[in-house]
């Protein structure tokens, strides 16, 4: 075992650092959040430039062959923002269905122009009825003498008002909850009959409820094996839970960074609140939280790039454990910072917003202690 | 000891619940169960029709317009008027300014300023908490020097909840530094449209527009605007605040909640086919709640019970806050938990009536996270969670 990081793997975490210290302070995100988009195509470019969308991707398709090490790392650094851009609906939730399981054709015409920056991507999986299990799919690809039709409705699709392709999971043969029987569809977001209602997220992304009314697409628009997009999606979507779940560990040292400050100089009764035990317990569970949250990260990065067996159980326990985490930290953040903690300004609510998104997105606790037990 | 109503009591919540099914602005209704924000108006008018009724002061003497009823009636009515889904009286003037103006006003004062409160025609706001003065609130600086027949204000407020709308401020001012700091500070009342008065929004993390700060600046308060002795201020603020701990609570108000969740979870697909109702986990997770709730019912009821109508209850009114926020905090989460994915859409045009904004989603889900986000200042106004067991483990186990 080894726990430390190589030199390239410091290199890009010091250059992700400076880049959300320089580009993400408090007033520059709140400008960002409060634009049409949503995120800044300046800072797209940039991470395009600097290689960063070529990470996760490998050098056979044009990426730089990064795992689950590297995501880590650019997105703990990100939770400090918290970024705003779609790192993770372009290059990690619809980008791993396309390392998975793309058509040579496909991975050509598409990841490129990820890692060059021109394109975006959302990965439209949930349902109105779904809730968190992906196996849920009730819309319909019907096959045609050229291809198929789809017919159906996404919900909460992440990144889908800036989105030029969608990957979406539909059923192409079973019953609505059957693993087997769902298949994930390339489609182009402008194509004759999706139509999507935009909407910020709660925590500033951007969000769409998604349409799809008799699209038609060709045969070559399947994304692996026809039937199997099951698969697909929950390695996906456990990729994602790690991107998100990094995400929060850099959210919640923000948070605990934060509050134990701001108990030094906050004076109440003469002297700063950080001198009362019972805050300073807090603080130090809030600590606590946060050091073994990065334990149950930096196991689980390194048993998914190992391939380790247990991988997919110990994804469902650091997601469990960061939305326990997620919610005391953040939780205790404005509570120790009294009323200032309750305003838009100061900026742990950014934080605090992040982390409870974070627990109800990719599966929520209960979802996770499901999967965990095997039950 | 006996938990089953008389049938006078039976015959009084058949009476309550007849009301809020006829009289009652039902447009109002409509609006709260629909998540729809309530204008200043629709609050003005929904509390008209109470005081119409005779039923706006429940806990004020029957001298000054209470209702002059047993703790068993206030309880149907609590629960009857949040069973109807109407919204909470706002407790500026009717639950806080009110029982100190009856209790330790003048003759002159209570004629002045009672009728417009019990009536609503005069909106209240709370000025006690400043940028520096918060859990030490005896350490606030906004000073009132005396200048013949008036008070000069200077100062800060801050976090003063509806001070937008209001009319009226009631404010704890430093009238001397001389003393002990809690000897120095005075009750006064100040009219918002004096000159020197200025309000500022302060937005909060749900994206809401509730609190400001108030600035004075030589503000000239005729001296007749203080109430009780210049310099027992805080004497009064302290019974004050335990009428506001005790309306915190909001006991009824959780009860209707759980209910609404388990509605809501009878309809809701767990996404494996199934209901949330049929979800053990999310299950077992309500009912702990609702066993917490159940004892403060009950705790609520003793506690109320021993305290004359009017009056202020002790120290033990910290527990009703401190479990009553609790309780009402974790209930916005099981909300949470319960939309699911559409916990994640921000929509805060969609509660503006009349907004052509779709929800996304069912309609309960819409506020789900913003009140979950909002009701985190449940455990810091009011004097903190934290400020609350420390008069627990003072003023009643003597530590
Ligand atoms: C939404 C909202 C509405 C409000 N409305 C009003 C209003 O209308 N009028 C009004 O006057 N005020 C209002 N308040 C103010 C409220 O009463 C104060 O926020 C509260 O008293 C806490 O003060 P503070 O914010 O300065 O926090 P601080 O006093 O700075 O406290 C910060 C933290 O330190 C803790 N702490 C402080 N002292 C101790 C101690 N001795 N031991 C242990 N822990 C301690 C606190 O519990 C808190 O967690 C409102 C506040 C909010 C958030």
């Amino acid at each position: 075992m080894n726990f430390s990081f190589s030199e390239e793997q410091e290199m890009v975490r010091d250059f992700v650092e400076r880049f959300v210290r320089e580009k993400y302070e408090p007033d520059m995100r709140r400008k960002i959040e409060s634009s049409e988009q949503g995120f800044s195509s300046e800072n797209w470019n940039m991470f395009a430039e600097l290689g960063w969308l070529g990470l996760p991707f490998p050098e056979e398709d044009g990426g730089f062959g990064g795992g689950a090490v590297e995501t880590m790392i650019i997105f703990e650094a990100f939770g400090r923002g918290p970024v705003l851009e779609p790192f993770l609906a372009t290059a990690i939730l619809a980008g791993s269905a396309l390392r998975q399981a793309a058509s040579a054709a496909q991975k050509e015409a598409l990841i490129p122009a990820i890692i060059d920056g021109s394109i975006q991507l959302a990965l439209a999986y949930c349902e109105p009825d779904g809730r968190y299990n992906p196996a849920n799919v009730s819309t319909m690809a019907t096959e045609t003498g050229e291809g198929f039709v789809i017919d159906g409705d996404k919900s909460v699709v992440l990144n889908g008002p800036a989105a030029d392709r969608l990957i979406i999971s539909a059923r192409t043969h079973g019953q609505q909850h059957d693993p087997d029987g769902v298949t994930l569809f390339l489609v182009d977001a402008s194509a004759k009959g999706v139509s999507r209602q935009n909407y910020p997220t709660q925590d500033g992304f951007r969000a769409s409820e998604i349409v799809f009314d008799e699209v038609a697409v060709s045969a070559d628009a399947v994304i692996g094996e026809l039937h199997g997009g099951y698969a697909i999606l929950n390695n996906a979507i456990e990729e994602a839970i790690l991107a998100s779940c990094a995400e929060a560990v850099g959210a919640m040292e923000m948070l605990y960074k934060a509050t134990v400050e701001f108990s030094r100089t906050r004076k109440q009764f003469g002297v700063p609140i950080g001198s009362f035990q019972v805050l300073q317990h807090r603080m130090s569970e809030m600590f606590m939280e946060y050091e073994q949250t990065k334990s149950l990260l930096y196991r689980a990065a390194m048993a998914m790039d190992a391939g380790a067996d247990d991988a997919s159980r110990t994804i469902s326990a650091l997601k469990i454990q960061v939305g326990n985490a997620g919610r005391k930290v953040g939780q205790e953040a404005i509570q120790i910072h009294g009323g200032m903690g309750m305003t838009e300004e100061m900026y742990v609510g950014y934080y605090f917003k992040r982390l409870t998104m974070i627990n109800s997105l990719f599966g929520n606790i209960d979802y996770h202690l499901r999967r965990f037990t095997g039950a | 000891m006996d938990i089953s109503f008389n049938p006078e009591e039976i015959a009084f919540q058949k009476e309550v619940r007849t009301f809020f099914e006829t009289e009652y602005p039902a447009d109002i209704l409509e609006k709260s169960a629909n998540r729809q924000s309530l204008s200043s108006d629709d609050m003005v008018r929904s509390q008209k029709a109470l005081h119409a009724q005779g039923w706006i002061a429940p806990n004020w003497p029957e001298e000054y317009g209470g209702t002059g009823w047993s703790p068993s009636q206030k309880y149907i009515f609590e629960t009857e008027m949040a069973r109807a889904g109407a919204p909470r009286l706002v407790p500026f003037g009717l639950g806080m300014v009110g029982p100190i103006i009856y209790t330790f006003g003048n003759d002159e004062q209570k004629k002045r300023f009672l009728p417009g409160i019990l009536e609503s025609d005069i909106w209240w706001c709370q000025g006690f908490s400043e940028p520096g003065a918060g859990s030490d609130l005896a350490s606030l600086s906004t000073k009132a020097e005396r200048d013949g027949d008036h008070y000069i204000v200077t100062g800060q407020k801050t976090w003063t909840t509806f001070a937008q709308y209001a009319d009226w401020i009631f404010c704890l001012v430093r009238t001397s530094t001389e003393e002990k700091k809690q000897l120095g500070i005075s009750f006064l009342l100040i009219d918002m449209k004096s000159p020197g008065i200025t309000v500022n929004p302060i937005v909060t993390i749900d994206g809401g527009r509730e609190v400001n700060d108030v600035h004075f600046e030589n503000v000239r308060v005729p001296v007749d605007n203080l109430i009780g002795e210049e310099g027992a201020g805080w004497t009064y603020a302290k019974m004050l605040l335990t009428h506001e701990r005790t309306g915190i609570a909001g006991v009824a108000r959780s009860k209707e909640q759980i209910e609404t969740i388990r509605a809501i979870a009878t309809k809701t697909d767990n996404g494996f086919g199934e209901m949330m109702t049929d979800d053990a986990d999310f299950m077992r997770r309500l009912a702990l709640v609702e066993i917490e709730l159940m004892a403060l019912e009950f705790t609520e009821l003793r506690t109320l019970a021993a305290v004359q109508t009017g009056k202020a209850p002790g120290p033990e009114s910290s527990i009703l806050k401190i479990k009553g926020t609790e309780i009402q905090q974790l209930i916005t989460e099981l909300f949470v938990e319960l939309a699911g994915n559409y916990a994640t859409p921000y929509l805060p045009e969609f509660y503006v009536p009349g907004s052509n904004v779709d929800s996304v989603g069912p309609g309960w889900a819409a506020d789900a996270t913003s009140k979950y986000f909002n009701f985190r200042k449940t455990s810091i106004y009011g004097g903190s969670n934290e400020i609350q067991k420390n008069i627990i483990a003072k003023a009643v186990l003597g530590l």
